[in-house]
């Protein structure tokens, strides 16, 4: 049996920061994303590639790689992958993936390296060269890597262009389905799949044990507390990834503005926001039915009162809001403003995802009022703290949905925490019942898959069966008489008469005859009777006749009686059948070894 | 050589069958009436390949075929059916042969054999499928008839085992429609074994194809629709299919459901894995909701509408609809909702926020938590999420009626609703306005609930915005501080939005007599009077003000303490306010002024019956009076005219009637007047400018009589006769007269022989109704028509004189309902000073908004005219979209006209202007046989004549030249 063998490298098992899993179908080896870890500056941050391949060239051992949104926790060691480790097989990802994923790329580039200053990081160059490997996949479309390996997209609605992939080989397949999300939001639709009933699921599971609110009292309670503070004369800062989420809150507060007529300006850090919002404007067939459907009179990513951030703005007077990037408040521009307005109380951020371990979001988000800045510096934080989930994961809920439209033989759950993961493991086991796994990182799970085998019948076969019987009645088996034909790795199920012709063979008689006793003193014809009008009885669906040489026949299985030899008191009933009836044959005699019913005589 | 010899053979081949062909063709000929079936045997033997053939028969299908012929037709394609060779061929008679036997007047029992027969030897699934097709079309044309319906359903269920999905289809649809019913399946036996036609149809649930079980399900619910009880064992079967694979199985699949448990409501199910059981409807229910998040958003919008009409099901289940459970990593969280509850009833809403109030609660047993199969957890919660705006819409129809009849579900569900405000689609927040308006008497808003709900007032759309004000006039309102909010936020709305005014106070009508007690507090407030000082007088004339007063005076109906309250001018301004808008103030009994207001008051509702009475009294004198000398009639019907105008306008429920018999009793006036013409008298040259009178009194009969026919909305057939025979006694009136100043006896021709044929028309069409017109000038009429037809002009002419002068007066019958149509153009306003420049040649778009009302198909009646000063006029076709309807015999348009003209020097006015169209010729049934085919285009838009029914606005404009 063929098996899979999936295995979370670095991150994405019981972790959220980088993924990178490694899955091996029917000898393809295929790596799904390639992402880095926010909360390190080492060497941690990359996922470890030394572990494919102790030694040898990744390419040689990789069939493709697959990249299924462009946050850098699934696209940021992509880089450092192809260039510096060195593969040069193909990379897959969605077309809006691959147009902003290069974005992201280069201004991480700019913060790691000439922020920080830090040496032995990818460049501008190998950017570009990695994205030339980059092959576009579109919605629903297959693309076929090589002669067996397939692999299709899915729409997943996390963040524009992420997107599940199904890889396929032969009759064995597996589903990816990155970040998703199950409820439709301002900008994005939710994720779908067909059931397409893959032999193992990898789903994300970031948010394990919780169900979500509508997100309509979401959307409501956010844009109340900012209204609030902005009411109040308070500065509103909203960290977010460049991409993403914002857009998703840029056009929430865009027609709050308008339909409120407010006049606070609005604020969006970062150059890379126009570049990417431009690619918004033209992804229009990625986003959700309101933005499809009216774009043609306005399109919604032109926003009248978002403008550009500056960074002398921070410090203007009156209310403002801010999003700033990064999302988790560990660098750039959004700690930066963060330290200028955590002092005053009439400010406010608003944290609307998920945070890693170890940034300063996370921390705040804890409670924690005193923070240890770099440098031994204290910040006291007086500003309110706020958390709005807005974070477009799937909640437990909404992985069930997933599972449920797909049909998995096997579940696999990464990407969130080990203690989380432990009770939707059980609940997927118990209401779904299947086997579903939940790797550490660097930890292989293998699983035995049965394929199916594809057989091929001749027609001429097929609808003589078909002849015979009732037609729809899919729930009984059927029994078919034929021959397999194993020939060249192709199998063919032929009739037997057309087996023995080419194979050249002459058809040989094979009759099975059993002698079955039976205590009757009477005499032989009355035994047949007797026999005959018990097994008509019994076997109504069955042509049974008594034949004029004192034999039985049903269908073709002949019955005679003989006396027997030594005691008179004892009949004989020789059964003979040919191996075609062996069904029927067996039965009859296994219903005549049971005796006649005592006929009252 | 070789290319020779297969020319020789194919000329010979073609010989010889062209030969046998003409022979046939002239046996047939003697045997079958000079008619359509002859021409198409013709051509079908004519036709020398397949294609050909082809071609003839789709030829054929364009032109209708009478009922007579249709016999023969069948024939000759039967016929031609054996001998055909290819399959497209016989398909495309197999589909003839169907759509024959639809025609109507014809039975098609004969023909059944020859298609059973055909049937059997058909190997082609495609005709198969097609023939099968052609025996249903059979089969409900007779439903009657038991034994063809057995047989039918014999040969449905002989062709189940085919291997073609198409053909088990057609299988299974006939068994839907035509499988009979139980008790008459024993009663008439026949030989034929009683079939249970539900447990064969029951068997293809299984079927390999999807399309098949399609079928199946549908052919099901055929039965069912049909009047047959479905068993309760196919729900098991249906629940299967609501996991299957494909999309159209699964919607169907829910439909079956829900027939199912609305059949069965009250019987017991078990719950598997378990052994509790619970009632059907409410595991059907569950059920459906299950699908409310189906992959397929089609199924999802089917599931959603069909859980708006499980009434039966049991409360506890349905509150589950609304709730979700949450968590928050394995903690019991409360929605936001509660948590605005628990804020509002522990008193500190607004009172800003704190930190972790959604922090989760207590702890989940992590066991007991159940993720999917929740059944009805959540679904509507789901649904009203939805990615597609369908699936919302339709889960807030579904919240709608289930709310309507369950008054606990309505108030749990209004926070859902009222989050539903903030949709992103407009016709999504339009729906639950609508749906909260349709709920409002089983709902009280909480404060909370007011300020998200008048937060929409500021919708830059008017729809919403209109739509608000007519919920807000049927809400409840709990608290002092929500009335004052909600005339906070109208008035804001006011300011932003002056055109909404009509519709703001009206509003505030209701509002005001609805919550007297809780506006009393407000008084002093609202109209900021002081215990001691006396306040500037407000501006009478502004808006906001009257806004305010209207609320109040409506509260001070019901509240008597109110008025002392008032200031002197505030009395004074109730005093104008009565008189200029009396829709919406009422009479108040203020103290010192005795009721002076209702003595004045037109609104005091008179009993309807003396009007009634008054009504039908007059009408009655006149109807007797029709042998009086012709002064004493016409003096009596101008009397009556306009005391039926003038009660028209003091009863508004009477206008309609009293409208139209007034037009009536106008065209008769003119009649008697045009005859009384001393033109008649006098040789016909010597008064040819007199003759003026009687022609324009022709013209403006008809034109009274088209108004009568279609202006009206609840006009039934027996007016419609009157009403045409009004304009036919019109007709001959104007063929009198031009006969009369015409010299020659040509153009007298074609006017005679139009009239006859109008006559004829006449004849035709209300044949039915004939008897009724007893001594009338048609009755009369039908009798000479035969010395008519041969007569010359002159003679006809004459004989047409001395009967219009003896036709009676003929009654009209009063319709129960009966409207007139009228229109009132709200944009543009027609006030504005500044032109609309543009420059010339180009257009410019003219917001156009009206309100239309008892107009029948504004769709395709009603058109906006332009005229340019010039008297040039355009006719404007509006889309069928800009059409809205907010109520019943209530139409609203809202559209854009674009205007163009050459440069002017200077600015000047356009009339707008709405146009009712119509067309006397539509009300001819049209033939059935014409589906989908080519409907002649003439007959469909074509406009006889139209009708203005709105005032003229005035739109002020200025093309300027181009500049170069």
């Amino acid at each position: 049996a063929a098996t899979l063998t999936p295995t979370p490298r670095a991150g994405a098992g019981q972790d959220v920061g980088r993924s990178c899993i490694l899955v091996s179908v029917a000898g393809k080896n295929v790596m799904l994303d390639c992402g880095m870890h926010m909360g390190f500056n080492d060497d941690r941050r990359f996922p470890d590639f030394s572990y494919i391949t102790q030694n040898g060239r990744l390419t040689d051992f990789l069939d493709c790689v697959i990249i299924s949104h462009f946050h850098l926790d699934h696209c940021g060691a992509l880089p450092y992958f192809s260039e510096m480790v060195g593969y040069d097989g193909p990379i897959y990802m969605t077309p809006p993936t691959q147009a902003i994923c290069p974005i992201l790329l280069e201004d991480y580039r700019k913060i790691a390296v000439d922020k920080k200053g830090e040496a032995n990081f990818f460049t501008s160059q190998m950017i570009k060269d990695c994205m030339k490997k980059v092959v576009a996949v579109h919605l629903h479309q297959t693309v076929q890597v090589d002669d067996e390996l397939e692999i299709k997209a899915y729409y997943a609605g996390h963040v524009l262009g992420a997107a599940m992939f199904q890889i396929k080989v032969g009759s064995e397949s597996v589903v990816y389905t990155g970040d998703y999300n199950m409820t439709p939001d301002r900008h994005l639709g939710a994720a779908w799949i067909d059931r397409c009933r893959p032999n193992l699921l990898i789903t994300e599971s970031t948010y394990a044990t919780t169900i979500r609110d509508s997100k309509r009292c979401r959307e409501r309670d956010f844009l109340k507390k900012v209204h609030e503070t902005v009411e109040r004369g308070g500065k509103v800062l909203i960290p977010v990834f460049a991409l993403g989420r914002a857009q998703e809150l840029c056009i929430l507060l865009e027609t709050f503005w308008e339909r409120m007529n407010l006049k606070a300006p609005i604020y969006f850090s970062t150059g890379l926001t126009e570049k990417a919002n431009h690619y918004y404007k033209l992804f229009i067939t990625w986003t959700n039915q309101k933005i499809r459907k009216t774009f043609v009179q306005r399109n919604m990513f032109e926003f009248k009162h978002i403008k550009a951030f500056d960074r002398a703005f921070a410090d203007n007077p009156g209310p403002m809001v801010v999003f700033a990037t990064p999302g988790m408040l560990h660098a750039g521009q959004s700690l930066q403003i963060f330290r200028k307005w955590a002092g005053n109380e009439k400010n406010m951020v608003i944290m609307p995802g998920y945070c890693v371990q170890g940034t300063v979001g996370h921390k705040i988000l804890s409670g924690q009022r005193k923070l240890e800045m770099e440098g031994r510096q204290v910040l006291e934080v007086k500003m309110q703290v706020e958390y709005m989930s807005f974070s477009a994961h799937a909640d437990a809920k909404g992985i069930m949905q997933l599972i449920g439209q797909a049909e998995p033989e096997h579940v696999l759950l990464v990407h969130g925490e080990a203690k989380k993961m432990e009770f939707l493991k059980q609940k997927i086991e118990q209401e779904f019942r299947v086997n579903c796994y939940m790797p550490a990182n660097g930890e292989t799970v293998t699983l035995p898959t049965s394929p199916s085998i594809p057989v091929g019948i001749s027609l001429g076969l097929l609808k003589r069966e078909m002849a015979q019987g009732m037609l729809p009645d899919a729930k009984r088996p059927r029994l078919l008489q034929g021959t397999l034909i194993m020939k060249d790795s192709n199998f063919r199920l032929v009739s037997s008469e057309q087996a023995l012709k080419e194979l050249g063979l002459a058809e040989h008689q094979l009759r099975f005859t059993c002698r079955v006793h039976l205590h009757d003193a009477r005499k032989e014809q009355e035994t047949v009777m007797r026999v005959y009008s018990h097994l008509k009885s019994i076997l109504k669906d069955h042509c049974v006749q008594h034949l004029p040489d004192g034999s039985v026949t049903v269908e073709s299985i002949l019955i005679q009686a003989a006396a027997h030899s030594e005691d008179p008191g004892t009949k004989v009933l020789l059964v003979s059948w040919t191996y075609q009836d062996e069904e029927l044959g067996s039965y009859l005699t296994s219903l005549l070894k049971k005796g006649l019913p005592q006929a009252p005589s | 050589m070789a290319a020779h010899l297969k020319k020789r053979v194919y000329e010979e081949f073609t010989k010889v069958v062209q030969q046998q062909q003409e022979e046939i063709a002239a046996k047939k000929l003697r045997l079958t009436k000079p008619s359509k079936s002859a021409a198409l045997h013709i051509d079908l033997c004519k036709a020398t390949s397949p294609a050909d053939a082809l071609q003839y028969l789709l030829q054929f299908a364009r032109k209708p075929v009478e009922a007579e012929s249709v016999e023969g037709v069948v024939r000759i394609l039967l016929e031609h059916y054996y001998k055909e060779n290819d399959a497209s061929v016989r398909l495309k008679i197999a589909s003839l042969l169907g759509l024959l036997s639809k025609t109507s007047g014809f039975s098609p029992d004969c023909i059944m054999d020859d298609a059973i027969n055909i049937l059997q030897n058909e190997k082609s699934h495609q005709v198969l499928a097609q023939l099968l097709d052609a025996l249903l079309a059979i089969g409900t044309k007779l439903p009657e008839n038991q034994a063809i319906q057995m047989r039918l359903v014999d040969v449905a269920c002989k062709h189940l085992t085919d291997t073609s999905h198409g053909v088990r289809n057609k299988c299974l649809q006939l068994l839907g429609n035509l499988g009979s019913l139980e008790k008459s399946v024993t009663k008439d036996a026949e030989g034929l074994a009683p079939r249970d036609v539900q447990k064969i149809i029951g068997d293809y649930f299984s079927d390999q194809d999807p399309r098949v079980r399609t079928a199946a399900i549908k052919a099901m619910l055929q039965l069912h629709e049909r009047g047959l009880k479905l068993h309760q064992a196919i729900y098991n079967q249906a629940c299967k299919l609501l996991s299957d694979d494909y999309e159209q199985v699964r919607s169907a699949a829910v439909q079956l459901i829900w027939v199912v448990s609305q059949l069965y409501p009250e019987s017991i199910v078990p719950i598997p894995s378990s052994n509790e059981e619970i009632r059907l409807v409410d595991d059907a229910f569950g059920k459906i909701c299950h699908m409310v998040s189906d992959g397929s958003w089609v199924v999802r919008v089917q599931a959603a509408k069909l859980l708006g009409s499980m009434e039966q099901v049991s409360s506890h289940f349905l509150e589950q609809t609304l709730d979700k459970k949450l968590m928050s990593d394995l903690r019991r969280k409360r929605t936001a909702h509660e948590r605005a509850k628990e804020l509002y009833s522990s008193g500190e809403f607004s009172s800003g926020r704190k930190w972790g109030d959604d922090a989760p609660k207590e702890e989940i047993d992590t066991g007991a938590v159940n993720l999917i199969e929740s059944g009805a957890c959540g679904a509507f919660v789901h649904g009203l999420e939805d990615e597609m705006f369908e699936v919302r819409i339709a889960a807030v129809e579904a919240l709608c009626m289930l709310a309507q009849s369950s008054p606990s579900f309505a108030e749990k569900c209004l926070d859902f609703l009222v989050d539903m405000f903030n949709d992103e689609i407009e016709e999504v927040r339009l729906q639950s306005i609508h749906t909260m308006r349709k709920i409002s008497n089983n709902i009280t808003l909480r404060e909370d609930q007011l300020d998200t709900v008048l937060a929409v007032l500021e919708d830059s759309s008017r729809d919403i915005r209109e739509a608000l004000h007519e919920l807000l006039c049927c809400t409840n309102v709990s608290t002092k501080e929500g009335i004052h909010l909600a005339l906070v936020e109208l008035l804001k709305n006011l300011a932003k939005y002056p055109t909404d005014r009509d519709s703001i106070w009206k509003c505030l009508k209701f509002l005001g007599s609805r919550h007297p007690t809780l506006v009393l507090p407000l008084v002093p407030e609202l109209l900021s009077t002081h215990p001691f000082f006396d306040t500037a007088e407000p501006d009478m004339d502004d808006p906001a003000y009257i806004a305010v007063l209207v609320l109040i005076f409506n509260a001070a109906k019901t509240c008597p303490t109110m008025p002392a309250l008032f200031s002197d001018h505030t009395f004074r301004h109730y005093a104008y306010l009565r008189d200029s808008l009396s829709h919406l103030v009422p009479a108040l009994r203020l103290p010192g002024r005795k009721l002076v207001s209702s003595a004045v008051s037109p609104n005091i509702v008179p009993h309807e019956d003396p009007s009634q009475q008054f009504l039908q009294q007059s009408l009655e004198r006149v109807y007797s009076l029709q042998h009086l000398d012709p002064q004493g009639t016409q003096e009596l019907l101008e009397f009556t005219i306009r005391d039926l105008q003038r009660l028209g306008e003091l009863q508004s429920e009477l206008a309609g009637v009293a409208d139209f018999s007034a037009t009536y009793l106008q065209c008769q006036l003119l009649l008697i007047k045009a005859l009384q013409e001393k033109l008649w008298n006098v040789a016909a040259p010597l008064y040819l400018k007199q003759s003026d009178l009687a022609s324009a009194a022709a013209k403006q009969i008809m034109e009274e009589t088209y108004k009568m026919e279609f202006m009206y909305s609840g006009v039934e057939n027996k007016q419609v006769v009157i009403i045409h025979h009004m304009r036919l006694q019109a007709k001959a009136l104007q063929l009198i007269v031009t006969a009369r100043t015409t010299r020659g006896v040509d153009p007298l021709f074609g006017m005679c022989e139009k009239f006859l044929q109008e006559v004829d028309f006449f004849q035709r069409c209300f044949i039915a109704d004939l008897p009724h017109l007893q001594d009338s000038f048609v009755d009369k009429l039908l009798d000479l028509m035969p010395r008519l037809m041969t007569s010359k002009p002159a003679e006809v002419v004459k004989i047409l004189q001395t009967m219009l002068r003896q036709s009676t007066f003929l009654h009209l019958p009063l319709p129960e309902q009966i409207h007139k149509a009228s229109a009132t153009i709200i944009e543009p306003a027609g006030e504005s000073d500044n032109p609309l420049r543009f420059t010339s040649g180009l257009v410019v778009a003219l917001d156009v908004d009206a309100t239309l009302e008892h107009v029948q198909d504004p769709q395709s009646t009603v058109k906006v005219q332009v005229l340019y000063p010039d008297g040039q006029a355009q006719m404007i076709h509006p889309k069928p979209a800009d059409f809205r309807n907010p109520g019943p015999g209530r139409h609203r348009l809202i559209t854009q006209v674009y205007l163009s003209h050459t440069a002017w020097t200077e600015p000047c006015q356009v009339e707008v202007r709405l146009l009712l169209a119509y067309n006397s010729s539509a009300r001819i049934p049209k033939s059935p046989w014409i589906e989908g085919g080519e409907v002649s285009p003439q007959v469909e838009t074509s406009i006889e004549g139209t009708i203005p029914f709105s005032k003229p606005v005035k739109v002020y404009i200025m093309p300027k030249p181009a500049r170069r």
